[in-house]
């Protein structure tokens, strides 16, 4: 009863998650560099790309419904397309932060640019490795590479808290950078929002490869 | 109520052929216990030895020991007394095709001696209702055959016949894959009303007919029982690559 039409459905799944992590990854990354440069057309690409995620997220859960009403999978099987579901929803939210992140950076055209004491693309590049990293993990099904995402995620949350307290007290100092700061506080929390799906991500993959729950720091 | 079978180190042969090594395992009372595995793995003539069926087989052997409650019954009972306390059901159902519904369920009542009326009338209509049949049935009792019934119904009869003689332990063999969908759901409606007085152990094709019926779970390859747990343990996360490779469809 070797199911290979079965597995190769898996396969076509799991293919077309990674096209659609990939989009949410450059989109991201786009965002980013809209902030940095100031690049609305970048801002656009963004938004364009959202409309392409978030038909893929559709079409995943279309396929994963279709395999678990018409496969009956079970066991390592039913964690995958558990673990691709969430994993779904998750990659369409990180497309959403990037949408938000370019609406920040749209919003900041009508401000003058300041030096503001918040490192986004650092925050950024931490992000994104933490997306990359999870992702690499359910490629490869590591496990253990997943794992190094879950410590990750404290530095992201660190450079959010510095962040918050740095602005805060800008506002408080010079408000007259009340907007600049606000924005740039919003897409602090839009990166950290990445990190945690990022998390999100890597604890699905532990669960779809070791069958362990590790979500809430729980280690069964 | 159903007793917990202990079973420690069963060997069972065909001629020199070792169909069975070296299982243990306990399967608790009033639940119901699932054997999976592919075709020739053992599962079936393990569920026979539990009854001693498997020794009715001129080149059957079988070493070990299987308590049923506190009774070890290849040490302590006759065969007959063995099938008696456990009933088994077939994957074909097997109703007496001349006898009638009522005498296919009194069937083994009056060859253990029963005579009285009354008390067999109660008993066929008691066993009728729990295995779900009665209704269907209660008018045609001695007009109809057990063979006039359809597929589900005679399985159904089959498992009033069974219940009839007051079993603790039912074997069904896969008793629902010679049915429809609807007979099948209620086979295992019934499988599940049937556990809070009975312990059943059933062989199955149908891994999901195990997950939806079962607490607990073996899996048979060849000969050996390579892993036994919960049963949403073993179709979730079962702890031996084999199970897995198995329940996912990787061989077999």
């Amino acid at each position: 009863m070797t199911r290979i039409r079965f597995h190769r459905k898996l396969d076509d799944l799991k293919e077309r998650l990674l096209v659609m992590a990939g989009m949410a990854e450059q989109a991201i990354q786009r965002a980013v560099e809209a902030y940095r440069v100031r690049d609305l057309s970048l801002c656009d690409l963004v938004v364009r790309s959202e409309i392409s995620i978030n038909s893929f997220e559709r079409e995943i859960d279309q396929m994963a419904l279709d395999l678990l009403a018409m496969e009956q999978p079970m066991a390592i099987d039913l964690r995958f397309i558990l673990a691709v579901i969430k994993i779904n929803a998750d990659l369409e939210r990180v497309g959403d932060q990037a949408v938000s992140i370019s609406d920040r950076v749209r919003d900041l055209q009508a401000f003058p640019v300041v030096d503001l004491p918040v490192d986004i693309p650092r925050m950024a590049s931490l992000a994104s490795a933490m997306v990359r990293k999870a992702l690499q993990g359910f490629i490869e099904a590591d496990a253990e590479l997943a794992t190094s995402v879950l410590t990750m995620d404290d530095s992201v949350d660190k450079l959010n808290d510095t962040a918050f307290f740095a602005l805060s007290n800008l506002i408080k100092e010079q408000p007259h950078y009340t907007p600049q700061a606000l924005h740039a506080l919003m897409i602090a929390r839009n990166l950290e929002r990445v990190g945690d799906h990022a998390t999100n991500i890597a604890e699905d993959v532990i669960f779809w490869v070791r069958g362990a729950d590790v979500r809430h720091h729980l280690s069964t | 109520m159903g007793v917990a079978i202990e079973v420690s180190d069963l060997n069972a042969w065909y001629g020199a052929n070792h169909t069975l090594q070296s299982i243990s395992l306990r399967i608790p009372a009033n639940h119901a216990t699932a054997l999976i595995g592919p075709s020739g793995c053992g599962k079936s003539t393990f569920v026979r030895c539990l009854n001693r069926m498997h020794e009715t087989n001129p080149i059957g052997r079988v070493t070990g020991t299987v308590r049923v409650g506190q009774t070890d019954i290849y040490a302590q009972a006759s065969p007959v007394e063995i099938r008696r306390r456990i009933g088994m059901v077939f994957q074909r159902p097997n109703p007496f095709p001349t006898m009638s519904i009522y005498d296919n369920v009194a069937s083994g009542l009056r060859l253990n001696g029963f005579r009285n009326r009354k008390i067999l009338d109660e008993v066929v209509e008691r066993s009728l209702q729990q295995a779900a049949l009665w209704d269907e049935v209660k008018n045609d009792l001695k007009k109809k055959s057990g063979a006039s019934l359809s597929g589900g119904q005679q399985q159904r009869l089959c498992i009033a016949r069974a219940l009839a003689v007051d079993p603790e332990v039912m074997l069904m063999d896969e008793p629902a894959s010679a049915l429809d969908p609807v007979s099948t759901a209620k086979i295992e409606d019934l499988i599940f009303q049937l556990k809070s007085q009975y312990t059943i152990v059933i062989v199955t094709h149908n891994m999901q007919q195990a997950a939806r019926v079962a607490e607990n779970t073996g899996f048979f390859l060849n000969g050996k029982l390579v892993e036994f747990d919960a049963t949403h343990k073993i179709f979730t996360n079962p702890t031996d690559k084999r199970t897995e490779d198995y329940i996912t469809g990787r061989f077999g």
